[in-house]
């Protein structure tokens, strides 16, 4: 019988997860870790001198045109939301499967969801015009008395990212809690121990707590499983309930979150392997938790591919000419190389990882993973803007590009990403100590039942 | 400073669970088996019964789509009536997400918040923080604690039973 690999590898203890896990933190900050973060810090500024100008003069900075109103903003905001989904797959859905090779990387892959949906949610924000009346997105009652549209799509956006950040971010601080209070019983500063101390509310690890932790901690997994699936279905149907050709079908929420998971799960692969050659957690995030994650990218991005193809055949079975006109646009007309991009990025090159070989090697699948980031870019760029830059008549018809502003502001959301992330790395567990301890064979009571007292992993 | 509890280390997991039962078997029941990660099997061990927080998801879930789609019916058909793309007033079908998402939020509020309750926590201090090695708990260690609440706590008797089971490095735990 074939014997999967141990997931702690290099015979790691108990305290040695601690020790390995705390270091990190607890070391003096390294120099990497500064340069890295002043250059991410100058990104955020970026983003906030793209944002102060923008409402300064208005959405006329970006390079919207009439049948383009919809540009840079909503790709940016489905492309944040997107990465988002990986984290949530790998805490939730897996922790559900019970795959316990998720321990090693839910942590970061949960920041990462986290840190991306505040990505995401600024784009809605500011793409509104009037940014002083933003707050009617929300049914708040007001002396007009005017309520929100409440079936609209995009009103529906607001709850289902509103509620995905708030869920995620339960979940995660959840999940942080019993390692915070690691840290608090490590702290050798009184400040650390005061502030550890409070954010780990005074965890003490007595089984009558784990008792309720281990059943809250399940059911959020089960509502955040049906929640991940619907946000991106949702996001789909801002898109799907409209009349344009090329958004108005049926496949897109499917389609929108495979897309999501396979674009999140090569923002995790390329994090994931940064982090671990930097911090050297070899032994916890090992080449077979790396591999795994290949499989999924493999598997989600055929899935991709397969829509790509079937909106094709559909445009053709539907025997609607402006169905069919969209399609042939998307691929030969004037947006055909970023529709090329996308192919080559999200369905061929992923096509290497059917090799055991190539899934395994580091090199090939960074380089692939950065492939699906820029692929998953362009698909949401070619599904928003060929579909609106050619619609109906030629008469109304116009070519859309990015202004300077257009760029620098997306540029900017990767500054206060890697902004984000970095404090987190810097200041939190960045892998789960509980979680991890308690995968290993030595966490299982029965594991010492018959004279199999050797202590260490075997 | 009064007498909080007594508490006893032990080796691993498997001993940890062992003395949990060994503990309930001689009668004490206010006592806690603290370790780092949660142990397979320790709530039978202990013979305590599955947690509630079930109850608190379902309940606060059903709530929270109670209030979002009674909230959604209101504005539509009275607050504010529109007609939007000739749907009827109460188009119950355009309502279904939004409820969805507020029975998923209010599922997880009463989950993380439940729970908290039930745990009763968050609190800045507690007796056992008075011990040193309770730090090890969240590191390696596996730790037992009867508390001096428990009407069979006796400080010579429970001492000399923890010692009996197999226990190391007891303490006498006095706090407030």
């Amino acid at each position: 019988m074939l014997e999967e690999a141990p997931l702690v590898q290099g015979g790691l203890t108990f305290n040695g997860i601690t020790e390995k896990i705390s270091g990190i933190v607890e070391t003096r900050t390294p120099s990497l870790w500064w340069l890295l973060f002043g250059m991410a810090l100058s990104g955020t500024l970026v983003l906030a001198g793209s944002i102060g100008w923008l409402f300064y003069d208005g959405t006329g900075v970006w390079g919207l045109n009439n049948p383009v109103g919809w540009g840079w903003a909503i790709v940016n905001f489905v492309f944040w939301v997107g990465i988002g989904h990986a984290g949530t797959l790998i805490s939730a859905i897996l922790f559900l499967l019970r795959q316990r090779w998720r321990t090693a990387i839910n942590r970061f892959a949960e920041a990462m969801t986290i840190v991306a949906v505040i990505c995401a949610g600024i784009f809605p924000a500011i793409h509104v015009g009037r940014i002083w009346i933003v707050y009617y997105m929300f049914p708040v009652p007001n002396q007009m008395e005017m309520w929100p549209n409440f079936r609209s799509p995009l009103l529906w956006d607001v709850f289902a990212v509103g509620t995905y950040f708030t869920v995620s971010f339960l979940f995660w601080y959840v999940g942080l809690v019993p390692d915070l209070a690691t840290f608090r019983d490590r702290a050798k500063t009184k400040i650390k121990r005061l502030v550890f101390g409070a954010m780990s509310l005074g965890w003490r690890g007595g089984n009558r707590q784990w008792k309720h932790y281990e059943l809250s901690y399940l059911m959020l997994a089960g509502l955040a499983t049906p929640l991940v699936l619907s946000v991106h279905s949702v996001v789909s149907t801002d898109f799907a309930t409209s009349m344009i050709p090329g958004w108005h079908t049926t496949i897109f929420p499917p389609y929108f979150v495979a897309g999501a998971i396979f674009s999140g799960f090569g923002m995790v692969l390329t994090l994931a392997i940064i982090a671990r050659k930097v911090f050297s957690l070899q032994n916890l995030i090992t080449v077979d938790h790396l591999e795994k994650m290949n499989k999924i990218i493999l598997v989600t991005g055929s899935m991709v591919g397969y829509a790509y193809i079937m909106e094709f055949f559909i445009a053709w079975y539907s025997g609607n000419i402006f169905e069919v006109f969209a399609f042939i646009n998307r691929g030969f007309g004037n947006y055909a190389w970023a529709y090329w991009i996308m192919f080559l990025c999200n369905v061929i090159t992923p096509q290497l990882f059917w090799f055991r070989k190539f899934r395994r090697s580091i090199p090939i699948m960074f380089t692939l993973s950065i492939f699906v980031n820029i692929g998953m870019w362009f698909e949401r760029f070619v599904i928003t803007v060929t579909s609106l830059s050619r619609d109906f008549l030629p008469s109304s018809w116009d070519y859309y590009s990015p202004t300077t502003w257009d760029v620098l502001t997306f540029v900017g959301s990767f500054g206060l990403f890697f902004s984000l992330f970095l404090l987190f790395l810097r200041f939190l567990p960045l892998i789960s100590m509980t979680e991890v301890k308690g995968v290993t064979p030595e966490a299982d009571p029965h594991h010492y039942a018959h004279g199999n007292e050797h202590g260490g992993a075997k | 400073m009064k007498t909080h509890a007594i508490i006893a280390e032990f080796a691993h997991p498997g001993e940890l669970l062992h003395a949990a039962e060994k503990v309930r078997e001689a009668g004490y029941r206010t006592f806690d088996c603290h370790s780092p990660f949660p142990i397979h099997g320790m709530d039978d061990a202990m013979g305590l019964k599955r947690s509630p927080v079930g109850y608190i998801v379902g309940g606060m879930a059903l709530l929270g789509a109670t209030i979002g789609f009674a909230l959604q019916t209101w504005v539509t058909t009275q607050a504010y009536p529109l007609v939007i793309s000739g749907k009827p007033m109460f188009s119950w079908q355009t309502y279904i997400i939004i409820t969805f998402a507020l029975f998923v939020l209010f599922g997880a509020f009463g989950a993380v918040f439940g729970m908290f309750r039930l745990i009763r926590l968050p609190r800045l201090h507690h007796p056992l923080f008075y011990s040193e090695q309770m730090k090890k708990v969240t590191d390696d260690g596996f730790i037992v604690s009867i508390e001096a609440g428990d009407p069979q706590f006796d400080e010579e008797a429970t001492r000399a039973f923890l010692a009996s089971i197999g226990g190391t490095n007891i303490e006498l735990v006095r706090g407030e």
